[in-house]
């Protein structure tokens, strides 16, 4: 289908595929297995200037760009969903400073980021705080022109490989959701440690850790927007990054096609190649027409998202959750088109079912997402 | 310092088919690149630039499609693009490739060094690196591997032999051909796609250099292509499996069977 980009987007997307099938691809196995942050990828995804797309020009970026950061995310989740979430991980971290950093903080901090050297991290979910985030116990308490960190976030995507962290913590207890408020912590901060590193179903390339504050005190000047903000940056930050996370579903669901198209095509039973046979040929166009619509909701999304469309909660919810259940399906059902050879590890298709199953699971999980979108039709019914 | 990277745009592929009655490559369906030894002229190129300052003009002889190959070159890196394209260059030879490309080099006017790809993908002849420096009567250090430091008059490089190195000093401007030993080329990088796309490519016809008619095209190439064919592929070897003492009585029957 053609999605009609025009030449800036088209640049982003043949970049980010050479990136993803000259430099990602030959080393995804690997990454897979070692668990090792990779940044050796970075590295290149950062001199192609990739890191610029979630990043005003002012501030040594290219421009803030839903689209092209969905489409750099996209073709590099084509080949390793782990390293691809690397980088969108960072775009998630850097956000909240683009929508709400004071001038002060943008130059501080988004000059760096935008050039790869360092990469970000969003704190918000808890043992405790998961969907529910409203629950989320870790406090920031003021102290002159300080605040005092204390508490515990985990499953933080480039938790200790990061350097600059925006986290969530309760400055008034009392006032519930309203008593949130954002801070960017660096790393090396006295009092921030990071906890074990999660041993991972899939995504395996990137990092997930615990973020330990014990009498963390940072400067006040490194509280975002105003107090009891917390959850409004939180979810104008979901609302930018989301798309992204579809566009990683998307990206792995269209890499597992691709590699089964081609297997089936390879593959020769009864004296044919597989990709002969009716069930198998019914099979693959599903898969096709289901990556397809999951694209058309993707880059709507992120073009409303883009053209300043003031409320995006409902579509953006639509595109991760289809997205991410498409991806879940066509990687099964391509492992079950590589058969036996499939199910064992030295094919790389195991892998791709394994780095779908997350994008069900995380910025919401798909449960939260079809709750958003029956609430936000259920208004729009009493309007 | 001043260089001057003179590149080829090749077919992608190593399996490339030939037209029997006009002994020329079929191109229709194969996708153009840039000649991979080329791009590591490239990068050693802007690699020095950065390293030294100046700028980095890249050159080629070839049809109007060429000029992708240019754009690619600025967005690894390199300022500006020349394209040398005429009909009367059709056909030439390495001889008449090399005569062309150095009087549009004179053109272009002053630099320090050329960097040329050991050789092209499609034609692997070597020859017209050491051409152009010949036209050019500059110094030419072919098959380098290493830039071990470079000063205003002077160059000092490694150049790969067989077995070992060698260690050349050159004046400066020289011309060198690189082995794919010498970098890593990059990749592009967004603003440098974008610099490319909006880049103004010059374009050199006959008329533009100041070249002889007689040494252009293909009556000024000296030597003619009479036949080109593909080689027949070589029959399948036998795969010998089993322990490794197994697999060497094997070999040593085999030898003997078809020795006799």
């Amino acid at each position: 289908m053609d999605y009609l980009l025009n030449d800036e987007q088209k640049m982003v997307k043949e970049l980010a595929h050479k990136i993803a099938e000259e430099k990602i691809r030959p080393v995804a196995a690997k990454y897979d297995v070692s668990e090792e942050y990779p940044w050796d990828i970075m590295k290149v995804i950062a001199e192609a200037g990739l890191f610029g797309l979630f990043i005003p020009e002012e501030y040594g970026g290219m421009c803030v760009n839903v689209m092209n950061l969905c489409l750099a995310t996209e073709e590099l989740s084509r080949a390793c969903g782990g390293i691809a979430v690397c980088y969108a991980a960072s775009a998630l971290g850097t956000f909240p400073i683009v929508l709400f950093g004071n001038d002060e903080q943008k130059k501080k901090y988004l000059p760096d980021l935008a050039s790869g050297k360092k990469v970000a991290a969003f704190g918000i979910t808890e043992p405790e705080a998961g969907s529910d985030a409203s629950a989320i116990k870790t406090t920031a308490k003021k102290v002159g022109d300080h605040y005092i960190l204390n508490g515990l976030k985990h499953f933080i995507t480039n938790g200790g490989d990061a350097e600059t962290y925006v986290v969530i913590a309760m400055t008034d207890k009392t006032k519930g959701a309203r008593g949130a408020s954002a801070f960017i912590v660096e790393k090396g901060t006295p009092g921030f440690t990071f906890g074990k590193k999660e041993d991972k179903f899939g995504i395996r390339a990137s990092s997930t850790r615990e973020l330990i504050f014990t009498d963390c005190k940072i400067p006040a000047a490194n509280l975002l927007a105003r107090e009891g903000m917390g959850f409004i940056v939180t979810m104008r930050t979901f609302d930018m990054s989301r798309p992204g996370v579809a566009a990683q579903a998307l990206g792995i669901a269209q890499g597992a096609l691709e590699l089964a198209v081609k297997y089936t095509k390879e593959r020769h039973q009864f004296g044919k190649s597989i990709s002969s046979f009716q069930g198998i040929q019914w099979m693959l166009a599903d898969m096709a027409t289901e990556v397809e619509a999951a694209r058309g909701l993707v880059y709507s999304t992120a073009r409303m998202v883009d053209a300043g469309v003031k409320d995006v909660s409902k579509d953006s919810a639509m595109a991760k959750m289809y997205a991410s259940d498409v991806a879940m399906k066509v990687t099964v059902d391509a492992l079950q088109l590589f058969g036996g050879y499939g199910y064992m590890k030295d094919y790389p298709i195991e892998k791709y079912v394994r780095d779908a199953k997350i994008t069900q699971i995380y910025e919401g999980t798909n449960q939260i997402q079809r709750g958003i979108i029956a609430l936000a039709l259920i208004r729009e019914m009493a309007k | 310092m001043n260089i001057i990277v003179c590149i080829k745009q090749v077919p992608e592929t190593t399996d490339v088919r030939i037209n029997p009655e006009t002994n020329t490559l079929i191109r229709e369906g194969v996708k153009s690149i840039i000649n991979p030894f080329d791009a590591y002229a490239i990068e050693e190129g802007v690699r020095l630039k950065e390293r030294f300052g100046g700028k980095v003009t890249v050159v080629t002889m070839g049809p109007p499609q060429a000029d992708a190959a240019l754009r690619e070159a600025i967005s690894l890196g390199a300022d500006e693009g020349v394209l040398v394209c005429d009909r009367a260059f059709a056909g030439s030879d390495t001889w008449a490739t090399s005569y062309t490309l150095s009087g549009a080099i004179k053109k272009i006017g002053a630099f320090d060094l050329i960097i040329c790809g050991k050789q092209a993908s499609d034609g692997d002849t070597a020859q017209v690196g050491p051409g152009i420096s010949t036209h050019l009567n500059i110094p030419q250090v072919t098959y380098v591997k290493k830039v071990e430091d470079a000063s205003e008059k002077s160059m000092r490089v490694e150049r790969l032999m067989e077995e070992g190195y060698e260690v050349i000093e050159t004046p400066l401007p020289a011309l060198l051909t690189v082995v794919k030993e010498i970098n890593e080329p990059r990749l592009p990088s967004l603003k440098g796609m974008m610099k490319s796309k909006s880049a103004k490519i010059t374009v050199w016809g006959q008329k533009d250099l100041n070249l002889d008619p007689q040494n252009i095209g293909l009556c000024g190439s000296p030597t003619q292509v009479v036949k080109i064919f593909t080689p027949p592929q070589r029959s399948g070897g036998q795969m010998l499996t089993g322990e490794a003492t197994e697999i060497a009585e094997k070999l040593v029957s085999a030898i003997k069977d078809a020795l006799l």
